[in-house]
């Protein structure tokens, strides 16, 4: 029984140790952010990095996912008659679940690897401790830059997702599958609300808190060389990942209570 | 200057440091030699903060640096520079922007200034025309003087220093002490040297102590270092092993 609760008791108390680290870690960067004055040149690097060079796979991923979730509707609705309601559940869909998830799915891979592995390479090669010794904490130096580009492109990539996916789900059901193109707007405008776009937008920002203290969490505690570095990565990518898609259902439920869906 | 009282650190179960009492004098230079994992660089890395000891006290310029948190450690931290024994050099920016991060961190934003303080500091280190230069395309000499550009360009009043010509030829090990020796005589620095390399030892240090299972087993002059007739020390001089590690 001993042995039992040893085997139970250890993982766990490790994860609500990993968990206040990583609380631990946004509290800092917060305090931080509100009592420092902000490196902009820093700043500035971490949105391109973060927003900018991001462009591509957020375009492909919400293109592809748009056009698919149109089709695929359409071949369920068309049976139903109601092949013009495909731009309405394309439209909510994308901006409720499927653009936040899956361009926050893609951030993680993205930008919290490289956060991860960028960092982490510093920590075993001692340049975190150079910048300590150096009488820089590294929290101001390496880690506001990144939070505050995150909250300031994850909403806009968000978007930028959002925006394509529609269209790309609008020339796939108007020059693909013949759906009337005057019916299919109509019915998107009518059934996606400004609190639609507001909740997918909401999802974003936290989407992209949890990955950068999950990311950068992982790189500052980085030990072991090489292989240290690489593990990190992997740990920051699938731990950001499942708390991406762990939290979608909880802040779906708490906002579906201030915004419920399909309300008029 | 520095004064260390019963320092004791723990990794895991392995005792670094039991007790470790040291004092360094303003201007002086005291060398810590002791055999390789005998906690030198733990001590070192201890003096500025970088680790906390299980016990014990660091006073630097009279204020007990133990308990201090990151942000408090600052003012001491501009006090003292470091030389990381592989440099610790951000490989994302050039020599010059690595030797002139700490006054840019600083406030400095004149580049007429910043450009003539890393100058001077590349004269000193006899490096003019590498300003551009990536870390990944310096020779291991270059980075570690590259490092100590760095960590003295704000005159610091101390200077730590973890093992400055480890893995160097002894020509570059050489070049690297009379740089130290220069530092001591033109910024009149205080410095801690942690090495194995005895001539190194000799070469800068007015004072010496032998770091031994986590104590000062030495300390005094390196001519009386030289002069000990004590066993355990004149293996270490002679490099004599007594086949316990074999």
């Amino acid at each position: 029984m001993v042995r039992f609760f040893n085997a139970l008791g250890t993982p766990l108390l490790s994860f609500f140790q990993y968990l206040g680290e990583v609380v631990m870690l946004a509290a800092d960067t917060f305090r931080s952010i509100f009592t420092h004055k902000l490196r902009w040149k820093l700043f500035l690097n971490q949105v391109v990095e973060v927003g900018l060079l991001s462009q591509l796979v957020v375009i492909i991923t919400g293109a592809f996912t748009g056009a698919v979730f149109s089709a695929q509707t359409f071949f369920q609705f068309n049976k139903l008659g109601m092949g013009s309601a495909v731009g309405a559940v394309v439209s909510v869909s994308l901006c409720r679940e499927l653009a936040p998830v899956l361009t926050a799915l893609m951030v993680a891979g993205r930008v919290g690897a490289a956060m991860s592995a960028e960092i982490g390479t510093m920590k075993v090669t001692e340049q975190i401790d150079a910048l300590r010794a150096l009488a820089v904490y590294p929290v101001d130096y390496l880690v506001v830059p990144r939070a505050l580009a995150m909250m300031v492109s994850m909403p806009l990539l968000v978007a930028e997702c959002i925006a394509v996916g529609i269209a790309a789900g609008y020339l796939v059901a108007i020059f693909m599958l013949d759906i009337n193109g005057t019916y299919y707007m109509a019915n998107m405008v009518r059934w996606t609300r400004s609190r639609d776009i507001i909740m997918g937008l909401s999802k974003a920002f936290c989407f992209g808190i949890l990955i950068v203290f999950i990311s950068c969490q992982k790189g500052l505690t980085t030990r072991e060389g090489a292989v240290g570095v690489g593990r990190a990565t992997t740990e920051a990518v699938v731990n950001a990942s499942l708390a991406v898609l762990i939290c979608n259902f909880f802040l779906t439920m708490m906002f579906n209570i201030i915004y419920p869906a399909g309300y008029q | 200057m520095i004064k260390v009282r019963s320092l004791a650190k723990k990794i895991g179960q392995q005792e670094i440091l039991c007790g470790v009492d040291l004092e360094v004098r303003s201007g002086e230079t005291l060398a810590i030699i002791g055999r390789s994992g005998g906690g030198k660089s733990v001590l070192l890395k201890h003096l500025v903060g970088l680790m906390e000891p299980d016990t014990g006290e660091i006073w630097i310029q009279g204020q007990n640096i133990i308990g201090m948190n990151e942000r408090q450690l600052r003012a001491i931290r501009q006090k003292v520079g470091i030389l990381f024994q592989g440099g610790a050099l951000f490989d994302s920016m050039t020599v010059e922007d690595n030797i002139a991060f700490p006054l840019r961190e600083a406030g400095e934003r004149d580049p007429k200034v910043l450009q003539s303080k890393v100058s001077e500091m590349l004269e000193v280190m006899e490096m003019e025309g590498e300003e551009d230069k990536m870390p990944e395309s310096l020779s291991g000499g270059m980075k570690k003087r590259v490092g100590l550009a760095r960590a003295i360009i704000r005159r610091p009043s101390c200077v730590l220093y973890d093992e400055p010509t480890a893995g160097l030829d002894p020509v570059v090990a050489d070049s690297i002490n009379r740089l130290i020796r220069r530092l001591q005589q033109r910024f009149g620095m205080t410095s801690v040297v942690v090495t194995h390399d005895m001539k190194s030892a000799f070469d800068v240090a007015d004072w010496i102590a032998y770091l031994h299972e986590g104590r000062v087993y030495f300390h005094g002059t390196a001519t009386e270092l030289q002069q000990s007739t004590d066993p355990l020390i004149q293996d270490f001089l002679l490099g004599r092993s007594d086949g316990r590690d074999d």
